[in-house]
């Protein structure tokens, strides 16, 4: 009978952590809508992806990589000055910006070069927003010489120069992309247009956990580490799991890397941060897929999108490049639907500040992209007692955007 | 792939066009115009002057913000009916204004998946049936993805056209056929709409393989600019397809607005006229 039991329980106990299903479906959201002449490339890299995922020796060369090219693990940093400016939880950071190439984006790219080289694909190319992708991208494939082209959004291009010009000197060719707002939606367009006509051999490493399966599944998985650590990490410096865990929402690698862990671990709270742009109350004015989007498929799967009445897709609005993006992975998707992870907007505004906050009561200039993640914490902690512990994702340095955020708060330099 | 319960219906115009063009030994010239584009007065004056021009089938997009499948022509062809104002309803409408004119000449749709999964699919099959819409293509809905759109469509007696590409491995060409009607569209190239057609060898070949594994009609796209191409083309295909040539005409004859001129309509039915004479000579 407790036999009987323990099976039945089974299910329930990897609840949230058992997806995809064969087909690359979490619940309804995923899937692999691309045209025909891309259906057997990505059939193709699931073969490949699945059989690297339990290989001892590609997971122990990808290991080395991470640590000591990567620069893992990324310390688990107890704020004191934030966690006493706000009063409330106690707050870590978890330092994603200090890796190799200044963000969480090296995580995913050294998994998928190593499968790209075992691939034997000679030619990589991938999209960015922030650039922070495309930089992780053009740095794996400098190390392991291998041509990179990168399609990249006009407007994306202008606003984060810094990152450009470090794209350029890693050798890789960048490729402006002007149709629509020029911005990560574009540019994610025509990399599928490139795959598209270069179907021999060329790999697409896309930087976010979304796109048609396997790339949610994989993606995710070569960010999980983000989260494993923070496990091991948060259970040698407090002796027990975090109690809530935050992190901001482009497409959603950096927090389901940071999630996927503790998705059974019930009490523990989990916030996703949207970018809420001008507001969203704004019309198009942000970038708050789950939180103001409707269910529809783009770019290979089915997943919370801004969009109209007619199933257009709509550009939206964040400061943050990154964010930038009217879809989210359908893993994300899935866990709003099962109310697992509660999905929340921050302005640009709200995170200007805490960016300006956190860089003087911390000595640590974050990303544009995490600053939305501080923002929420900033408004979360306060109503949390002090031995609440929160974890935050700082998966990003902000060097990239100090011309931006100089702008837009007026600063003479 | 379920197929049980469902209805194939194949008596529809698509199917009575190929079978009366296999009889007189021809094959058909189907031209791709976007619905709405570059307005939908204009598209509509176009649409119902194909026929006429020498379009056998006529296939008509639905505008998408996002088609991934399309080179920069086609692109830039959805942004103008966009920015026009064209919607489903509108594409819709299209078709009904074009079947009170015409009731012989088979509309194929062809699109990306999701307006129609938003539309609603089954108020989608069941709207563009009786506006008199015969057949549609979703460029990012191949068989294997497909679980909602086949069989209300196969149901509602509608073709559903697949993409077979040069990619198209054996296992995937059989499953393909089994969850085809109407025709296969062999996609002549690896890329984007509008990208350069040069390898005919290639397509030959690949032709010959799907014939020897479907007895359904061939149509050849992707790449076709020129009659001297349509008429190579024509050697392998049942229809020879043309889209991005035809909204690059009307793209060259818009004001610096952006709008329509008194050119726009004749000089795309001169084209399709130009395009589609090698194939009306074989008979």
């Amino acid at each position: 009978m407790a036999q009987f039991k323990a099976l039945a329980d089974q299910p329930e106990l990897d609840k949230y952590r058992s997806g995809p299903d064969n087909y690359g479906y979490f619940g309804n959201f995923g899937g692999r809508y691309v045209a025909e002449t891309l259906m057997p490339l990505v059939l193709e890299l699931e073969r490949a992806y699945d059989s690297v995922r339990c290989d001892r020796c590609f997971q122990n060369e990808l290991r080395e990589l991470l640590n000591h090219y990567g620069g893992r693990p990324s310390p688990l940093y107890l704020a004191e000055r934030f966690t006493e400016h706000l009063g409330g939880a106690k707050i870590y950071f978890k330092r994603d910006e200090l890796n190799h190439t200044g963000s969480h984006k090296i995580n995913n790219c050294l998994g998928q070069i190593l499968l790209a080289l075992r691939m034997g694909k000679t030619r990589i190319i991938a999209e960015t927003g922030a650039g922070q992708h495309g930089v992780a991208v053009a740095t794996v494939c400098a190390k392991y010489g291998i041509p990179c082209e990168i399609y990249m959004g006009a407007t994306d291009i202008e606003r984060q120069s810094p990152n450009v010009a470090r794209m350029k000197l890693l050798g890789a060719q960048l490729n402006p992309v002007t149709s629509g707002a020029g911005t990560l939606k574009d540019a994610m367009n025509d990399a599928l247009r490139d795959w598209v006509t270069n179907v021999k051999n060329t790999y697409y490493m896309i930087g976010t956990a979304a796109g048609p399966h396997p790339y949610p599944q994989m993606v995710r998985d070569f960010q999980s580490v983000i989260g494993n650590e923070v496990r091991e990490q948060m259970l040698a410096c407090e002796g027990r799991l975090p109690d809530s865990l935050v992190a901001c929402i482009g497409g959603g690698s950096n927090a389901i890397g940071l999630f996927h862990s503790f998705l059974n671990d019930k009490q523990i709270n989990i916030y996703g941060v949207e970018a809420g742009g001008h507001g969203i109350e704004v019309e198009n004015g942000h970038a708050a897929s789950m939180t103001c989007g409707q269910p529809g498929i783009l770019h290979g799967n089915r997943t919370y999108l801004l969009q109209d009445d007619d199933g257009q897709i709509l550009e939206g609005h964040s400061l943050s490049a990154g964010l930038d993006y009217p879809g989210v992975g359908p893993e994300h998707a899935w866990l709003k639907d099962k109310g697992r992870v509660q999905y929340v907007a921050i302005t640009d505004k709200e995170a200007l500040d805490a960016l300006r906050i956190c860089t003087q009561l911390e000595g640590i200039i974050p990303a544009l992209e995490p600053s939305h993640a501080i923002a929420y914490v900033m408004k979360l902690a306060p109503t949390l007692p002090k031995q609440h512990l929160l974890v935050m994702n700082l998966c990003g340095r902000g060097d990239k955007d100090l011309f931006t955020v100089t702008r837009a708060i007026g600063m003479n330099i | 792939m379920k197929s049980l319960g469902v209805r194939k219906i194949i008596n529809n115009r698509i199917d009575q066009c190929f079978t009366e063009l296999n009889a007189l030994g021809r094959t058909a010239f189907l031209p791709y115009i976007t619905a709405g584009d570059p307005d939908f007065e204009t598209s509509k004056r176009i649409l119902l002057g194909l026929p006429a021009a020498g379009a056998d089938l006529i296939e008509i997009g639905m505008p998408f913000s996002d088609p991934m499948a399309d080179g920069s022509i086609i692109q830039a062809s959805s942004v103008r009916a966009l920015k026009s104002g064209q919607t489903m309803n509108k594409t819709i409408d299209l078709v009904r204004r074009f079947r009170k004119s015409d009731s012989k000449t088979p509309i194929i749709l062809m699109g990306y998946y999701n307006p129609v999964y938003v539309y609603g699919v089954n108020r989608f099959v069941s709207d563009i049936k009786k506006a008199g819409v015969d057949g549609i293509i979703i460029v990012d809905l191949p068989h294997d993805a497909d679980c909602e759109l086949y069989a209300p469509a196969m149901n509602e007696g509608l073709s559903l056209i697949r993409l077979v590409t040069p990619t198209t491995d054996h296992a995937r060409l059989q499953n393909i056929i089994q969850h085809t009607t109407g025709f296969i569209y062999y996609v002549s190239i690896t890329g984007v709409t509008g990208s350069e057609l040069t390898n005919i060898e290639e397509v030959a070949a690949n032709v010959k393989r799907i014939r020897s594994a479907s007895a359904l009609p061939i149509g050849i796209g992707f790449g076709i600019k020129t009659h001297v191409q349509v008429a190579e083309i024509s050697r392998y295909a049942d229809a020879v397809i043309a889209g991005s040539v035809l909204i690059n005409k009307i793209a060259g004859t818009l004001d610096e607005n952006g709008k329509s001129t008194n050119k726009t309509v004749c000089s795309v039915l001169n084209l399709v006229s130009k395009l589609s004479l090698p194939l009306k000579l074989k008979v």
